[in-house]
């Protein structure tokens, strides 16, 4: 009896442990794969013509910073919509809308973020973009602008879910100490409650910004997919061309060992590289605060 | 594609079911996307006329479709393009004589926003366009505002035909390039989406694609020359400019049941399939 508990637990252990180092060892995986078919560009192509601002592969003009440049315009506008959208919506659901109003509203943002990014496209396409035109009184409706801002509502799904359960879980005594000194509902909100939940906030801004820049289909619709060095803030309102609409227009179409197809998994370790970095920032901003707060505490 | 190949292929072996037939013979076609639809509706067509033949359709694009012919593996090579030398070249040394027949044409029709009072440009100011030298309708006759120019994605082959034709006017040796500002869409309808309505847009599309809700551009091909609307007569007879013929290539002249298929597709029938499904037939 005792023999075969112990079996089962060690059993058990082990599986456990292997589906946690699996995650790591499939990332290590993609990353060599990535690694390995995007190496050839470095001897393949000059790296000044790679730091070159034109990109028009099928004659030899691999310059990849407009399709940076355009990936960060896009994600930056989205996390400027994404983030202030999300968290107020958070703050309503978690802290101010009374209980019935929470039970309708969670479920529809959750729907809201099960919503097929190419359904968000032609929406975009049909009704944001033409929208735009006329009301920025732009050249196009196809602009970085737009891609932010449906971008940002498939963020915000995402945003809001993680910042919620990261306020819920906010002891209630944190809350009750403060009004039982006398702070407002506002103030109980800004000071007491979002500082408590900073690192799962954070976490959800992050998740946020990934879901963003990763996306592909809406932006590959709506942003024109001009390979325009993007320098101006000027560029949120121009057409731009993203790295992932990049990878998904041309890969299918590119010829397998080819100059083109290294390039383009080159793109793909640049954009795993800058998920990598604002991951890190975000976790090393999470840790940091999580040890303050464990010294205010202890 | 995959899907469409499939379709064909189960419609084909219920048809092939129905009749039973004692034999049945395969052909293989393969090549350029551009024709791909209607080599598969021709392909269907035949294949309810005559249950005892099989056609398999794919694209590819008209490379594949060529390198294909030359090693053997399809009856009938669709291209977009004339064979290049070196593919002659290469035909010859494996014992491949390959035979042109040009069984449709294709025209891209240069198109605005119904509203822009610009109905008439030359080759060159398309050009001028498309490389970015020329940026507002004022400087072309018309209002003034901002001109935004759509293009297809860089691997549609009418993107590369256009580059070749219109920006470069057919000189090998010019490198113009389409302006970094050149917004390249990934499908005909945005092209024709945005043409819709932004009257700012030009974009060109295959002639049988396009709606009558946009307006077609009249081309000349040099300046002081007669302005041409594209349509299948002004194409079949050269004078509109931006057209180009799309080609089967068969190994040698054909015989037996190649033979009668090639014959079908120049006759009346199949030739309307063509023109239903944007393209231009020949006469």
């Amino acid at each position: 009896m005792e023999k075969s508990l112990n079996w089962r637990e060690f059993i058990i252990t082990r599986a456990i442990k292997a589906s946690g180092y699996s995650a790591i060892v499939f990332v290590l995986l993609i990353f060599f794969f990535l690694l390995r078919e995007s190496l050839p560009t470095l001897t393949r192509v000059e790296t000044s013509s790679l730091l070159g601002t034109r990109w028009y592969p099928i004659e030899d003009y691999f310059g990849i910073l407009p399709l940076i440049t355009g990936s960060l315009v896009v994600t930056l506008g989205a996390a400027l919509i994404a983030i202030p959208f999300g968290i107020g919506t958070a703050v309503y659901i978690s802290e101010i809308a009374p209980r019935w109003m929470r039970e309708i509203l969670k479920p529809l943002v959750e729907l809201l973020g099960g919503l097929p990014s190419v359904v968000l496209g032609f929406l975009g396409i049909l009704v944001v973009s033409p929208f735009l035109r006329v009301f920025l009184d732009l050249p196009t409706g196809l602009t970085a602008f737009t891609g932010s801002l449906l971008l940002g509502g498939i963020a915000v799904p995402t945003v809001v879910s993680v910042a919620e359960d990261a306020l819920d879980s906010v002891p209630r005594a944190y809350r009750e100490g403060a009004w039982a000194l006398g702070a407002t509902k506002w103030q109980t909100i800004w000071r007491v409650t979002l500082p408590a939940a900073k690192s799962g906030v954070l976490t959800a801004i992050m998740l946020g910004i990934g879901r963003a820049i990763g996306e592909t289909m809406t932006v590959m619709m709506v942003t024109g997919n001009a390979p325009v060095l993007a320098t101006t803030l000027g560029s949120l309102f121009s057409p731009v061309r993203t790295m992932t609409a990049t990878i998904a227009a041309e890969m299918g179409e590119v010829a397998t060992g080819s100059t083109h197809y290294h390039v383009l998994f080159f793109i793909g370790i640049v954009l795993f590289l800058i998920s990598l970095i604002v991951n890190v920032i975000a976790s090393s901003v999470v840790f940091r605060a999580k040890k303050r707060a464990e010294r205010i505490l202890s | 594609m995959l899907l469409c190949s499939l379709l064909l292929a189960s419609c084909a072996s219920n048809t092939a079911r129905a009749s039973s037939p004692a034999s049945t013979t395969y052909i293989e076609n393969k090549g350029s996307d551009t024709m791909v639809n209607f080599a598969l509706a021709w392909a269907e067509r035949y294949q309810a006329l005559r249950p005892d033949v099989r056609i398999s359709v794919t694209g590819g694009g008209s490379g594949t479709g060529i390198a294909a012919l030359l090693n053997g593996t399809v009856d009938l090579a669709n291209a977009s393009r004339r064979i290049k030398d070196e593919e002659i070249a290469t035909a010859q040394a494996k014992g491949i004589q390959p035979l042109e027949h040009v069984i449709a044409r294709d025209a891209i029709a240069v198109i605005v926003n119904a509203n822009n009072p610009v109905s008439e440009l030359t080759l060159q100011q398309i050009a001028d366009i498309y490389s970015g030298k020329i940026t507002n309708w004022k400087e072309l006759g018309g209002e003034d505002r901002p001109i935004v120019k759509l293009s297809r994605e860089t691997n549609s082959g009418t993107h590369v035909y256009f580059l070749e034709t219109v920006l470069r006017l057919g000189r090998s040796d010019d490198k113009t390039l389409f302006a970094t500002n050149t917004l390249l869409l990934p499908s005909s309808e945005g092209i024709v989406a945005e043409v819709r309505h932004n009257p700012n847009a030009i974009g060109y599309d295959g002639l049988g694609y396009v709606p009558h809700d946009v307006k077609m551009i009249a081309i000349a091909k040099e300046a002081g020359g007669e302005y041409v609307l594209p349509s299948i007569e002004t194409v079949n007879d050269k004078r509109y400019p931006i057209a180009r013929d799309l080609y089967i290539y068969t190994n040698g002249e054909p015989t037996g049941i190649v033979k009668e298929y090639l014959d079908w597709i120049l006759s009346a029938e199949a030739q309307e399939i063509v023109a239903k499904l944007g393209f231009v037939p020949v006469e």
